[in-house]
C-alpha cells in the first residue's frame, strides 16, 4: 500500500462524504436530498474499505446505499410533492451555533488527547486479524456477542411488524 | 490517520446535527439522523483499527491480543447499522401515518399523536 495512494483516497472520499452530507441539508428538493445521501453513504463505504473494514464497507453499500436509500426515496415520493419545500425552522441559528460549538469541542478533544496508536503497518498476527474480517466478525457474533445478536433479530422483527401495523389501511 | 478520521466523523456528526435541528421536513430530519449514525460508525471503525488494545499495552506481546478485541469496534458498528435500519423503517412508517392523519410533513406542526 503506497502512502500517496492512501492520502489521495482519503481526501477524495472525505470530500465526497462531507460534500454529499452538506448537499443533503442544503438542497430544497427532497428527491435530490435522498440521492445526495446515497453519495455520502458510498463515500463512507470507501472510508471503511480504507481502514481494513471490508465487511462493513459491503454492508454499508447494501443496507444504506440500497435499502435505506430506497425507503427514503419512496417515503419522500409518497408523502410530498418532492420539488416543493424543505424549509428551515425558526431554530436555524440556534442549530448552527450548537453544532459549530460541538464541532469545536470535538476537534479540540481529538487533537489534545493522548492516543496509543497501532502503527500503519501492523505487526504480523495483528495484520492477519484484519485480513479476514467477515469470518472474524461472524465468529464474534456467534460467540461472545450471541445475546446481542439474537436481540438484534428481535428488534428488526418488532420494527417490521410495527411499521406494517402503522401504515396499514383501516 | 486516527485523528483525521475522528475529525471527519465529528464534521459529519455536526452536519447531521445541524440538519436535524434546522429542517422542517420530517424526512429531512430522519436523513440527518442517518448521517449522524454514519459519523458514529466511522469513529468506531477508526478506533478499532488504530487504538492499541489494552492487552498489548500491558504485556507488549502481539500474541496476547485476541482478534475479538481488535474487531470489537467493527462488530459494534454492525449492531449500530442494525438499529439504524430498524429506526429508519419505523420512522418512515410513522411519517406516512402522520401524513395520512394531518396531511403535513412539517415537524413543527406535529405536536399530537392522535387525530
Amino acid at each position: 500500500m503506497t502512502n500517496a495512494f492512501t492520502e489521495i483516497a482519503f481526501w477524495t472520499l472525505s470530500a465526497i462524504t462531507v460534500g454529499g452530507a452538506l448537499g443533503v441539508i442544503r438542497t430544497q428538493n427532497m428527491f435530490r436530498a435522498a440521492l445526495l445521501l446515497v453519495v455520502s453513504f458510498v463515500g463512507v463505504a470507501g472510508i471503511f474499505a480504507l481502514v481494513n473494514a471490508d465487511f462493513l464497507a459491503v454492508v454499508q453499500l447494501l443496507v444504506y446505499g440500497g435499502g435505506v436509500a430506497v425507503l427514503v426515496i419512496f417515503a419522500a415520493m409518497i408523502t410530498t410533492n418532492v420539488a416543493e419545500g424543505n424549509r428551515g425552522t425558526d431554530t436555524q441559528l440556534f442549530g448552527l451555533v450548537v453544532s459549530l460549538a460541538l464541532l469545536m469541542a470535538l476537534i479540540f478533544a481529538v487533537v489534545q488527547a493522548q492516543w496509543t496508536l497501532l502503527p500503519d503497518d501492523l505487526p504480523e498476527p495483528l495484520a492477519a486479524a484484519f485480513m479476514d474480517t467477515p469470518a472474524a466478525i461472524g465468529r464474534m457474533l456467534l460467540n461472545q456477542f450471541v445475546l446481542p445478536f439474537e436481540i438484534a433479530g428481535v428488534v428488526l422483527l418488532a420494527a417490521v411488524i410495527g411499521a406494517l401495523s402503522l401504515v396499514r389501511e383501516r | 490517520m486516527l485523528e483525521r478520521l475522528l475529525i471527519l466523523s465529528a464534521v459529519l456528526f455536526c452536519i447531521g446535527l445541524y440538519g436535524a435541528l434546522s429542517r422542517r421536513h420530517v424526512i429531512a430530519v430522519l436523513i440527518s439522523i442517518e448521517i449522524m449514525f454514519n459519523a458514529v460508525n466511522v469513529a468506531l471503525v477508526a478506533f478499532s483499527r488504530y487504538i492499541t488494545p489494552a492487552a498489548l499495552r500491558a504485556t507488549g506481546e502481539v500474541t496476547a491480543v485476541a482478534e475479538s478485541t481488535l474487531l470489537a469496534g467493527q462488530t459494534f458498528a454492525v449492531f449500530v447499522i442494525v438499529v439504524a435500519a430498524a429506526e429508519v423503517a419505523l420512522g418512515l412508517a410513522l411519517v406516512i401515518a402522520t401524513v395520512r392523519t394531518k396531511n403535513s410533513v412539517d415537524v413543527t406542526e406535529a405536536s399530537l399523536m392522535r387525530r
